[in-house]
């Protein structure tokens, strides 16, 4: 029978015979294409528990694997190859050689939280994304994505002062993710402000590099709320089986 | 949403104080002008925005509920947050202390240790910058208070995420007549339409412009953007009103990014909600920040008269 969704197939399991004869009949060719059956030996079994140990996993054995999530998905508009449901039915299964195929673009939910809206099960699809980047990260499959770059940079931030200030948060996501700060469109955006409003935006830089801002007496909240991070980190740790270690 | 709307707390938030510097300039001249009172949160720290969540929910619901706690301690039962990312997570603080033990018990003890009370729920609600100005003033009054109306200007509403999903941590909407919807969200659209505005029929009200990932997955916040910005030129508006400053801003940045890097341009211009407001109740263009904004909209506050 000829496959009319070829695409949905990946292209390794597809099956084109130059000389192919069965039972006296010529089945050689294009329009008898073979999809090779599936055989999975080698089961992660401990996957879905591990990523569900992590901060948003906590429901993914809720999911009856409607699709909603896929469907909703802000990011699968642009890229088909970010499926939501697809992954959720991977890790179920423990099948991670699968799930390590797209391991590169899993950190890149956007958290418009549309699955957690539209699904009927509470699985919290968004909390799973990043419970699975993160189990992705800790058991070495990724390096640390620049959504992770971020958002550490962002949370030092707020442990030291409390607050955050954009130009400093910028600034040190481009460092630690090897960018160089005099990217065209940058250039073209602050390039268009200081021309149209040159004093008011040099005034406003000068003092920003002075003035941080900052949360007075915060340094023993910020130590409690570290004490914690710490504690987690150790816990997340432990529940994937890994021995200690920082950041 | 009962009680007096008129004197509220104030939590501007950090993007507030920088690139969302216009939107707490506008709202505090929008406040002024119909005569409302807002009074800032003292020493207030950052909501954890959509980025210490990731590192672990639990510090963020910390973070937040730290906030609430210091609206109760200046005897308010309102704190109204005029950026959406913290908007939404003092809401899901307010949730998850309701319904998550563990929460509860990690406030508690981050609580204790950094030496303040701890917050319980139900002390303070949240409100946005949107329900201040429908329950404090109303459509009625706004438009009797207009002085320059928005004549007719094609508006497209734009309320981003964190306004009303998840639905859950927004037990007050979905409630019928005169509640904000979360499929559809309106209150914008009424404050506009009684400022003379004619908003068009946009279907990406609730569409995701990609700010969690503005700098960290930039390619593909441009392209969501510019999504965005082409159906609302489509549906034939000539501004994009926005109510959150990470939506705001990201507009701006990928409208420039989206020229430089795909070649594609386009014209349509983004306010904040507050500038339009403001304008129309007759505050110069510079009292409400429209030079703090990234893109230049002089050429159309010119030809609609306003500024």
């Amino acid at each position: 029978m000829p496959i009319h969704e070829k695409s949905l197939i990946r292209p390794e399991n597809l099956v084109v015979h130059d000389n192919l004869v069965i039972d006296g009949v010529d089945v050689s060719g294009h329009w008898s294409t073979f999809i090779t059956s599936r055989a999975v030996t080698d089961y992660n079994e401990a996957m879905q528990d591990e990523i569900a140990a992590l901060p948003g996993g906590e429901n993914i054995h809720r999911c009856w694997q409607c699709g909603s999530c896929t469907n909703a998905c802000t990011v699968n508009a642009v890229n088909p190859d970010f499926n939501p449901r697809y992954w959720i039915y991977l890790i179920r299964m423990g099948m991670e050689d699968e799930l390590l195929r797209d391991k590169d673009i899993i950190w890149q939910c956007v958290s418009c939280n549309k699955c957690t809206y539209a699904c009927p099960r509470d699985v919290v699809p968004e909390g799973v994304m990043k419970a699975t980047a993160h189990w992705l990260e800790l058991k070495g499959h990724t390096e640390k994505s620049p959504s992770t770059h971020f958002d550490e940079g962002f949370t030092e931030q707020i442990l030291a002062s409390g607050k955050i200030e954009e130009g400093r948060t910028l600034r040190t996501f481009f460092k630690r993710t090897g960018q160089p700060l005099n990217q065209p469109w940058l250039v073209a955006l602050v390039g268009g402000l200081v021309k149209r409003f040159p004093v008011f935006y040099l005034m406003r830089l000068g003092l920003a590099g002075v003035f941080r801002p900052r949360t007075w007496g915060w340094s023993r909240t910020g130590r409690a709320i570290e004490d914690y991070i710490h504690e987690r980190e150790a816990a997340n740790r432990a529940a994937l089986g890994l021995g200690k270690g920082g950041r | 949403m009962a009680g007096d709307m008129k004197k509220v707390a104030y939590y501007p938030g950090c993007a507030l104080e920088g690139t969302g510097h216009a939107y707490n300039r506008s709202t505090k001249e929008v406040g002024k002008a119909l005569g409302l009172d807002l009074v800032e949160l003292k020493n207030w720290n950052c909501c954890g925005a959509m980025e210490v969540k990731n590192i672990d929910p639990q510090v963020q619901t910390y973070l937040s509920a730290r906030n609430l706690s210091i609206a109760h301690d200046m005897g308010f039962d309102k704190v109204m947050a005029p950026c959406n990312g913290c908007y939404h997570n003092l809401k899901k603080a307010e949730y998850d202390l309701k319904n998550n033990a563990h929460a509860v018990e990690v406030n508690e003890r981050i609580s204790k240790k950094a030496g303040h009370k701890t917050y319980e729920p139900g002390q303070v609600e949240t409100i946005h910058a949107l329900d201040w100005i429908k329950n404090a003033v109303g459509e009625e009054e706004l438009s009797r208070r207009v002085k320059h109306s928005l004549k007719g200007m094609k508006i497209a509403n734009y309320y981003g995420c964190m306004y009303t999903r998840p639905r859950h941590i927004f037990p007050e909407k979905d409630k019928g007549p005169g509640s904000e919807s979360t499929a559809k969200p309106h209150f914008m659209d009424d404050l506009l339409a009684a400022a003379g505005a004619e908003n068009v029929d946009f279907p990406l009200k609730t569409a995701c412009c990609g700010g969690a990932h503005s700098l960290s997955d930039s390619d593909t916040s441009t392209k969501l953007v510019l999504n965005i910005l082409e159906t609302a030129e489509a549906c034939g508006a000539e501004v994009i009103a926005t109510e959150c400053p990470t939506c705001h801003t990201g507009l701006e940045m990928h409208q420039v990014r989206a020229e430089k890097v795909l070649g594609r341009k386009t014209n349509v211009k983004i306010l904040y909600f507050t500038q339009l407001l403001g304008m129309a109740l007759g505050l110069s263009a510079r009292r409400v920040g429209v030079q703090e904004n990234m893109s230049d909209p002089s050429d159309l506050l010119r030809a609609k008269g306003l500024g």
